[in-house]
C-alpha cells in the first residue's frame, strides 16, 4: 500500500513539474522546474530500490544536464523585462535558515548512525546493486554499451559540422 | 546465454575503423593537401563486404545481441553496396558543393555502421542504438550544406520529427521490456508465444509504439511528412544514400521485430500495416504526380515504394519475405542510379533538379540520360528491369496470401506512377535542350559507376534467379 501511495505521489509530482516546465514563461524558472522533475524521477528510481540509477539520475541529469541548460539560458540573450530592484539582503535570512536545517539534518544522521548503526540486513539488500549494473553492462550489454560511445562520437562530429562558423 | 564471440560484429568494426581512419587522416592533413578519403572509405566498406560474405551461412552471434544470420547479412550487403556506390559518386559532388570531405565520409561510414547494426540486431536495445547512430549521422548529412536554406530546413524538420519518432520507439521498447522482462527478440517471441495473451492492452500499446517508430523511418503515410523536404533539401548523393540505406536498415529491423518477436500477434498488427500500405502507396503516387522538382518527385516515389514493401510484410508468406529482400536490393540499386544521375548533373551554381532542366538531356549528356531512363523505368516497374521483377513478386505474394485489395491497389498505383516517370523520359528525349545551361563535366569514375548500376538493374530484370535464391536462403535461417 505504501509503495502504491509513493508511486502515485511521485508520478503526480513528475507530471506537474513536467507541465510547469513547458508552461512557465520565465526560462530560468522552467529549468529549475526541470531540476525538480529530475529529482522526483530520481526518487521514483530510489523507491524501486534502484539506488545506482537514482544516483546517476541526480548526478547526470539534475547536475550536469541542467547546468548546461542554465548556461544556454544565460548565453542566449532572451528578451526579458528588467526585474525590479529588490533588497539584495532579502534572501540572506532564508538561505541561512535552510543551510542551518541541512546542517542539523546531517548532524542528526551522523549522531543516529553513531549511536545505532543500521542493521546489516538492510544494507545487504542494496549492496551489490552497482555491481549488478556493472556486470550486466560489461557482459550482456557490452555491445550496446560500446556502440553508445560511437553514437556520442557521431553526435559530437555532427554538432561541430553543423555549428562551426567557417567551412 | 552468452556467446562471447566477436565474429558477428567484424563487418561493423571494419566500417567503424574506416570512419576513424578517415577522421584521423582529415585531422592530420596539411592545409591544401588532398587525402584519398573516398578510397579509404571504399577500402573499409570492401573489407566489411568481404567479412559479411565470409559470415554467410555461419550463423555467427555476438553476445546474443548481434546475430549475423543470412537475413541480416543480405540487408547489410545491400547497405554496403549503397555506401560504395554513394562514395563513388561523392568525390566530384563534394568538391563542387564545398562539402567538408572528412566529416562527410566519416558520417557516411558511421551511418552504415548503424544500419548494419539494425539489420543484424537481435535485441530491441541494439535496434534502438543502431537506429540512433544511423539517424544522427543522416540528420547531419542532410544539412551538411549549411549555405543551402532548403538543406538546413530539411535537416531541421527531419531531426525534430525523427527525435520524436525515436521517443515513440523507445517507449515501445520500454513497454515490451516491462511486459516480457527481456529485450532479446527471441526471448520476447518465446514469452509471447507461451502466454497466448489474447491481445492485452499492454501488448497492443507496445506494438503500436514500435510500429510508429519504424513507420516513421520507412516514411510510411501518415508518418511521411519529413520525407519530401529532407530528400529535396539534402545533396542528391546523400538523398540517394538515405533513401536506400535508411529504408533497407529500418525495414530489416521492422521485419525482424514484427515477424519474429511479435509473430504471435500478427492478427493484431497485420490489419494496421494493411492500412498503412494502402495509404502509403496511394498518397506517394498521387502527390508524386503533381511534383515539378525531380528530387521531390522521387521522394514521393520512395514513399510509394515503401508502401509496396509493406505489402510484402502484410502478406508475410514465403514469397512475401523473399520479395521484401529482393525488392530492397532492386530498389536500392535503382534509386542509387537515379539520384546519382541527378547529383552528377548539378553544377556549383544550381542543382539542376527541376523537370525543365532535363529538356533534351539526351543530346547534351546521352550516357547520363540513358542510365536515368533505365532507373526511372525500373522505378515504374516496367520490364525488363529489376523493378518489374520486384513488383511481380510482391504482388504475387499478396495474391497468394489472399490480399487481393493490396495487389489491386499496388498495380493501379504502379500504372499511375509510370505517368510521372515517363514524363521525365519524354522531357529528356523529345524536347529540344533549353541551351542556357552548360552541361556539367562528369568524372569517368562516376560515369563508370552509373553504367554499372544500370547494368545491374537490367541484369536483375532479365536473370533475377541468382538474387532470388540468395533471398530465399536468407529467410530460411530465421522466421
Amino acid at each position: 500500500m505504501a509503495d502504491v501511495i509513493t508511486f502515485y505521489t511521485l508520478a503526480a509530482l513528475i507530471l506537474i513539474f513536467g507541465l510547469l516546465v513547458v508552461t512557465t514563461r520565465n526560462t530560468v524558472h522552467s529549468v529549475l522546474f526541470l531540476v525538480a522533475d529530475f529529482l522526483a524521477v530520481a526518487m521514483l528510481y530510489a523507491s524501486m530500490n534502484s539506488l545506482f540509477v537514482a544516483a546517476i539520475q541526480v548526478l547526470v541529469y539534475a547536475g550536469g544536464i541542467v547546468v548546461l541548460y542554465l548556461f544556454v539560458v544565460m548565453l542566449v540573450n532572451l528578451k526579458r523585462p528588467p526585474e525590479e530592484v529588490r533588497d539584495p539582503a532579502r534572501q540572506t535570512g532564508l538561505g541561512g535558515v535552510l543551510a542551518g536545517v541541512v546542517l542539523a539534518e546531517l548532524a542528526l544522521i551522523a549522531v543516529a548512525n553513531a549511536l545505532d548503526p543500521p542493521a546489516t540486513d538492510a544494507a545487504s539488500s542494496t549492496a551489490g546493486l552497482t555491481e549488478q549494473v556493472g556486470l550486466a553492462l560489461y557482459t550482456d550489454y557490452l555491445i550496446p554499451f560500446e556502440v553508445a560511445s560511437v553514437l556520442l562520437l557521431v553526435a559530437m562530429v555532427g554538432a561541430i559540422v553543423l555549428a562551426r562558423r567557417e567551412l | 546465454m552468452i556467446s562471447p564471440s566477436f565474429n558477428a560484429i567484424v563487418p561493423m568494426l571494419c566500417a567503424t575503423a574506416g570512419a576513424l581512419v578517415v577522421m584521423l587522416a582529415e585531422s592530420w592533413r596539411a592545409r591544401g593537401e588532398r587525402m584519398p578519403l573516398g578510397v579509404l572509405g571504399g577500402i573499409a566498406l570492401s573489407a566489411a563486404g568481404i567479412a559479411l560474405a565470409l559470415l554467410w551461412d555461419q550463423q555467427a552471434s555476438s553476445f546474443g545481441v548481434i546475430v549475423a544470420d543470412n537475413f541480416g547479412i543480405f540487408v547489410s550487403l545491400v547497405v554496403v553496396v549503397a555506401g560504395l556506390v554513394s562514395i563513388a559518386f561523392s568525390s566530384q559532388v563534394l568538391d563542387r558543393d564545398g562539402i567538408p570531405r572528412g566529416e562527410y565520409y566519416a558520417l557516411l561510414l558511421f551511418a552504415i555502421v548503424g544500419m548494419m547494426m539494425m539489420a543484424t540486431a537481435n535485441d530491441l536495445l541494439v535496434v534502438f542504438i543502431g537506429l540512433e547512430v544511423m539517424s544522427v549521422a543522416v540528420y547531419v548529412l542532410t544539412g551538411i550544406r549549411r549555405d543551402d536554406p532548403r538543406g538546413v530546413e530539411g535537416a531541421f524538420k527531419y531531426f525534430l520529427l525523427g527525435a520524436f519518432a525515436s521517443a515513440f520507439l523507445l517507449y515501445g521498447v520500454a513497454f515490451t521490456f516491462g511486459l516480457t522482462g527481456t529485450t532479446r527478440l527471441d526471448g520476447i517471441g518465446q514469452f509471447l508465444a507461451a502466454r497466448s495473451m489474447s491481445s492485452s492492452p499492454m501488448v497492443l500499446l507496445a506494438m503500436g509504439l514500435l510500429l510508429v517508430g519504424f513507420a516513421f523511418k520507412i516514411s510510411a503515410v501518415p508518418f511521411h511528412m519529413w520525407t519530401p523536404d529532407a530528400y529535396e533539401g539534402a545533396p542528391a548523393v546523400v538523398t540517394g544514400f538515405m533513401s536506400t540505406g535508411v529504408k533497407a536498415a529500418a525495414f530489416a529491423a521492422f521485419t525482424r521485430v514484427f515477424l519474429s518477436a511479435f509473430e504471435p500477434f500478427s492478427a493484431d498488427w497485420a490489419p494496421l500495416v494493411w492500412y498503412l500500405a494502402i495509404a502509403t502507396m496511394v498518397l506517394g503516387t498521387v502527390v508524386g504526380v503533381a511534383q515539378h522538382n525531380l528530387k521531390r518527385m522521387l521522394a514521393y516515389s520512395s514513399i510509394a515504394h515503401g508502401g509496396y514493401l509493406l505489402v510484402g510484410l502484410v502478406a508475410a508468406n514465403q514469397v512475401g519475405k523473399e520479395a521484401i529482400l529482393f525488392y530492397l536490393a532492386a530498389y536500392a540499386v535503382t534509386n542509387l542510379a537515379a539520384f546519382g544521375a541527378i547529383a552528377l548533373l548539378g553544377t556549383a551554381d544550381r542543382a539542376n533538379d527541376t523537370l525543365q532542366d532535363y529538356r533534351g538531356l539526351w543530346q547534351s549528356r546521352p550516357m547520363v540520360a540513358g542510365v536515368l531512363t533505365v532507373a526511372l523505368l525500373s522505378l515504374g516497374g516496367l520490364p525488363p528491369t529489376a523493378g518489374f521483377i520486384g513488383k511481380w513478386y510482391i504482388f504475387s505474394a499478396a495474391v497468394s496470401a489472399g490480399y487481393y485489395g493490396l495487389a489491386i491497389a499496388g498495380v493501379l498505383t504502379s500504372v499511375i506512377s509510370v505517368f510521372f516517370y515517363l514524363r521525365v523520359v519524354v522531357m529528356m528525349y523529345m524536347t529540344e535542350p533549353a541551351g542556357t545551361i552548360a552541361p556539367p563535366v562528369v568524372s569517368r569514375a562516376a560515369l563508370a559507376t552509373l553504367a554499372v548500376t544500370a547494368a545491374i538493374i537490367l541484369y536483375l530484370g532479365v536473370l533475377p534467379t541468382a538474387l532470388l535464391d540468395l533471398a530465399a536462403a536468407s529467410i530460411d535461417t530465421i522466421f
